[in-house]
């Protein structure tokens, strides 16, 4: 008995191309993490010592001991209560610039409260003191 | 009379193409994404609320900062006092460079106020305090 054996001509299956291929790109889409940088902005101001004369009325000075306990015009406050009252500084007086001052040991979460909470009273004028 | 059509419309979407399409997306994706350039240091970003988006990385410099103190930039460890020299040469080659400091959040204040200092005088004025998203 002779076995009939014809070539069938060889072709690789399409059909499933598009599975695999759809596949790959789910794969692909899961396993990158899109993660954008997102933070505080600010802009500091350019190098050289320019002295500006301010009133001072218009200056609210903001300490952070090394506790991260805030001193706001030489009034203790609360961090969260920080915005409320910038906000309403504000209102009062638009040409307020908030004046940051921390000490050198104050951990870097506490300022980044403190500049979150100017953001979030909408403070465009922040100066930030160096700390040493 | 025989009303039956006479040519028969195929009412198949062709799928011989399908794969192309597919492959065609995979490589537009595995193009546009951008991957990270450089691991950094292990930090602990602190969180805010009122954050903003950087647009894209291509204009973006990140500067880590641990909380032993350790600055990195582009993979290794600088000194302080080195980090203007290296930013200006990042600035003169992106004039809309956006300086982006990955610090701890146990990070003291007088190395990011010496930062503060550097990027003045590397004239990298841009800065944005990396955070996470302070969920309440």
């Amino acid at each position: 008995m002779i076995r009939n054996r014809r070539f069938k001509g060889g072709e690789i299956p399409t059909g499933s191309m598009a599975d695999i291929a759809f596949l790959l790109l789910v794969f692909f889409l899961v396993t990158t993490t899109i993660d954008t940088d997102k933070g505080l902005g600010i802009i500091l101001p350019p190098a050289g010592d320019v002295e500006i004369e301010i009133k001072k009325k218009n200056i609210l000075n903001c300490l952070i001991n090394s506790q991260g306990k805030v001193l706001l015009d030489e009034e203790p406050t609360e961090v969260e209560q920080i915005n409320r009252i910038v906000k309403k500084r504000l209102s009062k007086n638009p040409l307020l610039i908030v004046s940051v001052k921390a000490h050198p040991k104050t951990a870097y979460s506490d300022y980044v409260r403190v500049i979150d909470q100017l953001k979030i009273a909408n403070a465009k004028k922040i100066s930030i003191a160096n700390s040493n | 009379m025989n009303f039956s059509r006479k040519t028969k419309i195929s009412s198949e979407i062709p799928t011989s193409s399908m794969p192309d399409i597919i492959f065609m997306l995979l490589i537009f994706f595995m193009v546009t994404t951008v991957l990270r350039e450089y691991s950094g240091l292990p930090v602990n970003i602190p969180k805010a609320e009122k954050i903003e988006k950087l647009k894209g990385k291509r204009h973006t410099a990140h500067i880590w900062i641990s909380k032993e103190g350790l600055v990195s930039i582009n993979d290794r460890l600088f000194a302080v006092q080195d980090v203007a020299k290296i930013m200006y040469e990042k600035r003169v080659s992106d004039p809309q460079l956006v300086v982006s400091l990955k610090a701890d959040e146990e990070a003291k204040m007088e190395l990011i106020s010496s930062i503060h200092e550097e990027l003045r005088e590397a004239d990298a004025l841009k800065l944005n305090y990396s955070t996470k998203t302070l969920v309440r």
